[in-house]
């Protein structure tokens, strides 16, 4: 009753005309940018989020939360009309999306996208609402030691399970915190790494690197490598799907999001590895597998609807914990903190409108999207076919704007200059800067914990493994560790990230 | 597989690591290290330099036996123009106001491309001046002078 109770409460504070405003906004320009291709859901994120600053925290962070699935449903858009994926998540969504664009079912597969999307965003809701409070309960009895240790299980998981080379997604995770070590020492008062820059003194601002490496050194690859692409907009004419797609789909979006919500809760994995698992779950329980990889619409209602759900699960350590378990979430949870609020077990009772508004809004966002999207799919379309040329000036002068707004002063538009060079060095080396996200946003945190704990224990590191709690969470993050170092699974890895 | 060293993907990575990590090491020893009981404000950052060292050299060691290519193009003027069209952004919006620094901004950066036509550039930017203003200052109230007096 309780849970009835807190829900009606949410319904309150989303419902109200101004947040209801915000949620729509967000659902739409998020999902007007994050369609428009070679732009994921982390550049739009990073680009529409200084936008955001300058309302108030719970209207802020629900429009926020609006962006981040306009731009993952954008993304899908992107991914099964023109096979460019804006990140791994939807990497599935293109094997059979795309083929169903190719004949001609473009609109069936978008519609189903959609479907799929919303019944996940219906059942996580739910899932949050249940799961966050009790989450929540028991995180009140954490220290810093369990706090370090959760941190250091997140990091190392998002690391190792994210694509690419184990040791440089480790090495780039360390990178991030020292980036996060950057200005004022809380303790000492000590400024660190400012090179007598007094712009330095706060730290570097999550959003100037994440517009840097995400936003302006994706467009400087891409004018590097241009794609070709091949836009299916004349299928889109009819939208609905028929009764046997229906059918053949509604098994596939309830495993797929109760994978989703599964794999979306645990630090460190998250969207993309539920998708692939979805992905080949459907494929092994098909009948006929062979038709998986030439538009079998099982293979776009299972991942989508378990990257939907993964994607809002997410929020559950981001909220409660503080804990992100990607770099979407990484995004959030720095914007959290720049609007003056702290995450964590006690942000139901000290922020309830906060919390119960943005999960009631989530449901709200994904009533929106699916109203939005199956009637604006022409919209969407004729987006799709802005040419790059148009586009990228129009980012730039997004980010640009958006970063000023920060601080009116020049200083973080030369730090982002700085950064899409670097992070476009760091594309060329194969160092993903996603974990270097997470790094950057944890890092104070986790030093803060360090500090705290060993001062507690009087300087004896075994602290981190007399208490239970922060036991089982170092024991888990040994095991993945090794368990992902050998060399078979290692094949695997690579077999499914190609 | 052997290749050149200096296409070398891991190796490179591997010398970017160590030589940040270094870098990192030599900075912080001007901060008082502390003990682990009571952690100086150096003691973290070179704590986290020295793995990360350990870990450049296992990808550069790694990157000697066995490494991928750097791959793609390395677009140098795109390199170039547009970090600078954002910097340049920045600077202008402090001298010249709202309305030129976005024209600086959309000419520059669509320099930067590969085709670059002036009537489109001039029509892009009318629509972007349009729609900023729209958005920034009409919709969200921020306050930027459109054109700064003393220029």
């Amino acid at each position: 009753m309780e849970l009835l109770s807190n829900l009606f409460y949410g319904f309150t504070v989303a419902l109200s005309l101004q947040n209801l405003y915000y949620c729509f906004l967000g659902c739409f320009v998020g999902t007007l940018i994050g369609v428009l291709p070679g732009v994921g859901p982390l550049a739009t994120l990073s680009l529409l989020m200084p936008i955001t600053f300058t309302i108030s925290p719970v209207s802020g962070l629900i429009m926020l939360a609006g962006i981040y699935y306009g731009a993952m449903y954008g993304g899908s858009t992107t991914s099964i009309l023109v096979n460019l994926p804006g990140e791994t998540s939807a990497v599935v969504t293109c094997i059979d999306g795309y083929q169903m664009a190719r004949q001609g079912r473009a609109g069936p597969a978008l519609a189903i996208a959609a479907i799929a999307s919303f019944f996940a965003g219906c059942v996580s809701t739910m899932v949050i609402a249940v799961f966050g409070p009790l989450i929540a309960k028991l995180a009140l009895k954490f220290t810093s030691p369990e706090y370090f240790s959760l941190m250091l299980m997140g990091l190392v998981s998002a690391a190792v399970l994210a694509e690419g080379n184990m040791i440089k997604s480790l090495a780039m995770v360390l990178m991030g915190l020292l980036l996060g070590c950057v200005g004022t020492d809380l303790n000492s008062g000590w400024h660190r790494f400012t090179f007598d820059f007094m712009e330095l003194a706060d730290g570097f601002h999550f959003a100037v690197i994440a517009v840097g490496i995400f936003a302006v050194t994706e467009i400087i690859e891409n004018i590097g490598n241009p794609e070709q692409k091949e836009v299916f907009t004349s299928s889109v004419s009819h939208l609905y799907p028929t009764k046997r797609d229906m059918k053949q789909s509604i098994l596939p979006i309830v495993r797929g999001t109760l994978l989703g919500g599964f794999f979306g809760t645990l630090p460190g994995t998250g969207a993309s590895i539920s998708a692939f698992s979805s992905y080949m779950l459907e494929k092994k329980l098909a009948k006929d597998p062979s038709r998986f990889g030439r538009g079998a619409i099982e293979g776009v209602a299972g991942p989508e609807a378990s990257n939907n759900a993964a994607a809002q699960c997410a929020y559950i350590p981001t909220l409660t914990l503080g804990i992100p378990g990607s770099a979407n979430m990484a995004l959030m949870l720095g914007a959290i903190i720049v609007h003056g609020i702290s995450p964590g077990p006690t942000i139901m009772t000290k922020q309830p409108d906060l919390f119960w508004g943005l999960i009631v809004s989530m449901w709200i966002g994904n009533l929106v999207l699916l109203i939005l999207n199956l009637p604006l799919v022409g919209l969407w379309v004729r987006v799709l076919k802005i040419p790059y040329r148009y586009l990228f000036p129009a980012i730039m002068v997004f980010s640009g704007i958006g970063i000023y707004s920060l601080s009116n002063a020049p200083f973080e538009l030369y730090l982002v200059a700085i950064f899409s060079v670097v992070g476009f060095i760091w594309r060329k080396l194969g160092c993903p800067p996603a974990p270097m996200m997470l790094g950057l946003v944890l890092g104070p945190m986790l030093e803060e914990n360090l500090r705290r704990s060993l001062l507690v224990s009087r300087g004896d590191p075994m602290i981190f493994m007399e208490r239970p709690i922060s036991l089982a969470f170092i024991i888990i993050t040994v095991l993945i560790l090794i368990v992902m170092s050998l060399p078979t699974i290692k094949k695997r890895r690579k077999g499914i990230t190609r | 597989m052997k290749l050149e060293l200096g296409h070398n993907k891991d190796f490179w990575a591997g010398v970017m690591f160590i030589l940040v990590g270094a870098v990192a090491i030599m900075v912080s020893r001007n901060y008082p290290f502390g003990s682990t009981l009571r952690m100086g404000p150096g003691y973290f950052p070179v704590l986290l330099s020295s793995l990360m060292i350990g870990l450049g050299l296992i990808v550069m060691l790694k990157g000697l036996r066995q490494s991928e290519k750097i791959q793609g193009n390395w677009p140098i003027r795109a390199l170039i123009l547009l970090p600078f069209s954002i910097a340049l952004f920045g600077s202008l919006m402090e001298i010249t106001g709202f309305i030129p620094a976005l024209i600086a901004l959309i000419f520059m950066s669509a320099a930067s491309g590969k085709s670059f036509k002036v009537n489109e550039v001039l029509f892009l930017t009318v629509v972007m001046v349009a729609i900023s203003w729209a958005i920034f200052i009409w919709g969200l109230g921020l306050h930027y002078p459109l054109f700064n007096r003393f220029w």
